[in-house]
């Protein structure tokens, strides 16, 4: 158990007080809703202090996304060598294209297809069903992209509502075309949020594609898979470096700049690397139980916990990794040390705030530390309680945890708590910013990145700084 | 073998770099262009978004209004980012959260409760419902549901909620637009009417335009006039409002009021007709004093056809400094049409923004190349058409009707053109086609502060022609020989 972090003037009451002010507000049922998601953090222990993984209470600005959000724009989406094609209309896809940030290698539209496929659902496909265009939108699909290796079929709400039979299309349309097509029942009024979609999609991943490929080359015992890594802005580069700088082969990812063959051949591997828990634990706990593949969890965020997470990580294999392990942390301690000298003297006792999806709300927290900043409030889209116990030991006693708060919650814990930055959504960022809140976009990186690795805190200390200490701050006030 | 599809396990492969080569030359090759041409059901890259789109744009155009999202939460939050991105703005709206169980009962319990949650948090003075897809598909009947939600009392009986239906399988975000500002005035005017009163002032519709910029100009231009005003829908304060330390839910709008006496006007103008045609219709019928259906005012030709119908309208003559700016307009366009004369332009974009594009670029003797419609009508087909017809720049121009980016992408690769007019989608083409993009339309997410630069009035054919030609000077410094390298261009 590591320590446990306090605050001045954060109390169990004081929280509890700032939470009963903000549900005051609500009408009666809502406020008997909402008042099980909102909790005192006791890092104690370990355990959640809120409730999650619950319907959003309608009409109160939840942050959230749905499960289409989950599927194509977080698991199915990254993978780069695929068609994903969101089916139903036009909206869905036309929202969600490239609007993630997972880049990707490859050549746009010959290898690589970062684009938006749709059926674009017309009136007459809602009346009569879009099956048969489903079967020939394949057809063109395959014609015009000969190299791309697979195609996602992505269901949007009206497929499943008027009863269309996706999976049978994609299996007679996989067996003409002689390519996996993976129909993908994510449509978005299922579940709570995002994280049904992601349930759904490593659910098809194991249906459709695992064990369908093996490696070319002869297995070793450093074969491992990157788990749960999108590669925002790059975050895949930089930790798979990282990764085989400590002698590992990274066999797949999953599915930052992902290719669907290598994710195929997974259950090859030796170890389970995961990053994001929330979207892909679905699939490691099925590697394990079928094919006997252990699997970490790790953090590569800041050094305190990528130093951590390398020598965990090291444990797993032997001495020859765990030399390079304890070789790569002396290699970059120094560089990592020159930069907290270079920035925790303008971020030392800076206050932030959290919500993002269903990681980074814990896992950001000891980067933020590192540069000498506290973690004053935290809170998760679409997290659940496995997610919530995971945090409570990261974050200090007594502080705010928020499960899908509303806009109006969100924005009283912030006017209490004054922070000194707050990291969230796009559309959070522009709210607080009027405020005069320093902001990051923390499921984008902003549209800087990577900030995972070593690598990656160079740029994520960079970008909090210059967040938090634009002189543009200083000119809100009008002298007026 | 574990897998479903009953599919051999094979080994991973990779392809071999010349296969590779080969289909990155044949995806620009006149024989794919003819396959991607071919297309029947697969659409790649389209430059339209869905009805409900529009639909929140116009809701935040009026004071103290809450988007409200009758369907499923993430279509709301798709919007809210969309329209975040583009104007780097907050853009509060909620949604009733429909669920699965919504598809077996329908969604009048949760609307219920989201209008009384939203009503008791963010206090507006009006929402606008709006639905996506599921309650379209399973056949909600809003206006049952919210006469019900008015008995119950989850909003006051008198509280203004205009609804619209605006289904995602259907038209654009152009025509959800024109459904919930429809809904809004009828909601706002009914019984306002009064019998020989005037408020001798215009109303004017801008249409689903994304630019502060038009409508601050617009206001300015009326201004200028002299001539008293109500824009409707106006989304200038909402969506470029102040940083000064105080976030405001609402941050502008027209006033509800003023709306509600916008049918005793003295006349309205829509400037938006492809993006207004059921309002503008039910707006002839309704609204007192007289009624305009004009271009949007993109170039000069079109600028000063508002400015007549304006001095006709209220009596007066174009004023001065108006007349003033169009000179400095036309000076703009003199000394810099060397830049732009013959260039080749591809343009694509939503039907109003399309013609005012193509009547500026003919009026600079360039060429609207390719022009591309992603979702449009024989009407705007036969206008297009009309322009081309017109000028001897439009010679050899061709138009694509309900074509993609991707189509366009084969028209750029084996009929290239110097630049592209467009919005942020069309980045990967120019990218590929080693030509300029100009961001006139919407979305831009990838440069800032371009809703803030008007595009129509005289104004706005400054910005275009400063950028455009610009960019093309940039070029011929960037890409010329040393020895080409001079101090003045």
């Amino acid at each position: 158990m590591s320590e446990i972090k306090k605050i001045p003037g954060i109390s169990k009451e004081s929280t509890q007080a700032l939470i009963d002010e903000v549900l005051d507000a609500y009408p009666a049922k809502a406020r008997k809703k909402r008042a099980p998601h909102l909790g005192a953090n006791d890092p104690a222990t370990g355990k959640s202090c809120v409730q999650s993984n619950k319907k959003t209470v309608p009409g109160v600005m939840s942050a959230r996304g749905c499960a289409y959000a989950g599927a194509k724009g977080v698991v199915w989406g990254p993978i780069r060598d695929m068609v994903h094609v969101s089916h139903g209309p036009v909206g869905c896809g036309w929202y969600s294209w490239g609007t993630r940030r997972n880049l990707m290698s490859g050549i746009n539209g010959v290898t690589q297809f970062g684009m938006q496929f749709t059926s674009d659902f017309q009136e007459k496909d809602i009346v009569y069903g879009g099956d048969k265009k489903l079967k020939v939108l394949l057809q063109e699909a395959h014609e015009l992209f000969p190299l791309a290796k697979g195609i996602s079929v992505l269901s949007e709400c009206p497929v499943g509502l008027i009863g269309d039979d996706i999976n049978s299309v994609a299996k007679q349309s996989a067996k003409e075309l002689d390519i996996p097509i993976i129909p993908c029942n994510c449509e978005g009024f299922r579940g709570v949020s995002q994280s049904l979609g992601h349930h759904i999609s490593n659910d098809t991943i194991r249906d459709y594609i695992i064990e369908t490929r093996e490696f070319a080359e002869p297995q070793s015992p450093y074969d491992i898979a990157l788990i749960g890594d999108y590669n925002i802005g790059g975050d895949v580069w930089s930790a798979k470096a990282l990764l085989e700088e400590i002698g590992l082969n990274v066999k797949s990812v999953w599915t930052g700049d992902g290719e669907i063959e290598k994710i195929a051949a997974t259950h090859q591997v030796k170890l389970n690397l995961i990053h994001c828990y929330r979207s892909m634990n679905y699939m490691c706990k099925v590697m394990e139980e079928k094919y006997g593949i252990p699997w970490l969890e790790f953090n590569f965020f800041g050094p305190t916990k990528i130093r951590e997470s390398l020598r965990a990580i090291g444990q797993r294999f032997d001495a020859t990794i765990q030399e390079k392990v304890e070789q790569v942390i002396a290699k970059y301690e120094p560089v990592m040390q020159a930069i907290i000298d270079e920035y925790k003297p303008r971020l030392d006792g800076k206050k932030v705030m959290l919500l993002v999806g269903g990681l980074r709300p814990r896992h950001t927290i000891g980067a933020y530390e590192d540069l000498g900043m506290e973690c004053v409030g935290s809170g998760y889209e679409f997290a659940h309680s496995d997610d919530y116990d995971r945090t409570a030991p990261e974050m200090p006693e007594a502080t705010v945890v928020y499960d899908d708060p509303s806009e109006y919650e969100f924005e009283k814990f912030a006017h209490a708590l004054k922070p000194d930055l707050i990291g969230s959504g796009i559309k959070e960022k522009y709210v607080f910013q009027k405020m005069g809140i320093p902001f990051r976009q923390m499921h984008s990186w902003d549209y800087s990145g990577p900030y995972h690795g070593y690598q990656g805190f160079e740029v994520f200390a960079r970008d909090v700084d210059m967040a938090v200490n634009s002189p543009t701050w200083k000119l809100v006030k009008a002298p007026f | 073998m574990a897998n479903a599809l009953g599919l051999d396990v094979k080994p991973v492969t990779e392809y071999a770099p010349e296969e590779v080569e080969r289909v990155r030359n044949w995806i620009n090759s006149a024989d794919y262009k003819e396959k991607n041409f071919a297309r029947q059901a697969l659409v790649i890259n389209p430059a339209h978004a869905c009805q409900p789109l529009g639909a929140q744009l116009v809701a935040h155009g009026f004071e103290g209004t809450l988007p409200f999202v009758h369907g499923s939460q993430g279509c709301a939050s798709y919007y809210r980012s969309t329209l975040n991105r583009h104007f780097r703005e907050p853009a509060p709206a909620v949604s009733d959260a429909m669920t699965e169980d919504g598809a077996v009962f329908g969604g009048q319990a949760n609307l219920h409760e989201g209008l009384e949650n939203a009503y008791a948090l963010y206090k507006p003075k009006m929402m606008a419902v709006f639905t996506s897809c599921m309650p379209e598909v399973i056949g909600d009947d809003l206006t049952a549901f919210i006469n019900n939600a008015r008995q119950k009392g989850c909003i006051p009986a008198d509280f203004p909620t205009p609804y619209a239906n605006t289904p995602s399988f259907n038209g654009t975000h152009i025509h959800g637009y024109d459904a919930m500002l429809l809904s809004i005035l009828q909601t706002l005017t009914e019984g306002k009417k009064i019998e020989g009163r005037c408020t001798g002032k215009l109303n004017l519709i801008a249409g689903c335009d994304f630019n502060t910029g038009d409508y601050r100009e617009y206001k300015r231009i009326l201004d200028a006039f002299g001539i008293a005003h109500t824009l409707l829908a106006d989304i200038s304060e909402t969506f470029d409002a102040p940083c000064d330390g105080n976030y405001q839910v609402y941050a502008g709008g027209t006033k509800l009021e003023d709306t509600a006496d916008s049918i005793n006007g003295k006349a309205t103008i829509t400037l938006g007709p492809y993006a207004t045609p059921k309002t503008f219709a039910w707006i002839r019928e309704n609204f007192a004093g007289e009624h305009a259906s004009m271009p949007m005012p993109i170039g000069i030709e079109k600028t000063d056809a508002l400015l007549l119908k304006l001095a006709e309208l209220f009596g007066k003559t174009v004023p001065a400094p108006l007349k003033a700016e169009r000179g400095r307009a036309v000076d703009a366009m003199t000394d810099a049409q060397q830049y732009m004369h013959g260039k080749k332009f591809a343009v694509y974009g939503d039907p109003d923004y399309l013609l005012g594009y193509v009547s500026f670029l003919l009026e600079m003797g360039a060429r609207p190349y390719h022009i591309l419609c992603s979702r449009g009508t024989k009407k705007v087909e036969k206008e297009l058409r009309g322009l081309l017809d017109a000028s001897s720049y439009g010679k050899g121009c061709t138009i694509y009707m309900n074509k993609d980016l991707w189509h366009l992408r084969s028209l750029l690769m084996t009929d290239p053109v110097d630049a592209i007019i467009g919005d942020t989608h069309g980045k990967f083409a120019a990218r590929d086609a080693g030509i300029p993009l100009f961001r006139f339309g919407f979305p831009v997410f990838d440069r800032v502060n371009k809703h803030r630069y008007p595009l129509i009035g005289y104004q706005g054919v400054i910005n275009m022609v400063t950028e455009i030609c610009n960019k093309f000077i940039d070029i011929r410094d960037e890409t010329c020989e040393d020895r080409f390298f001079e101090m003045m261009r």
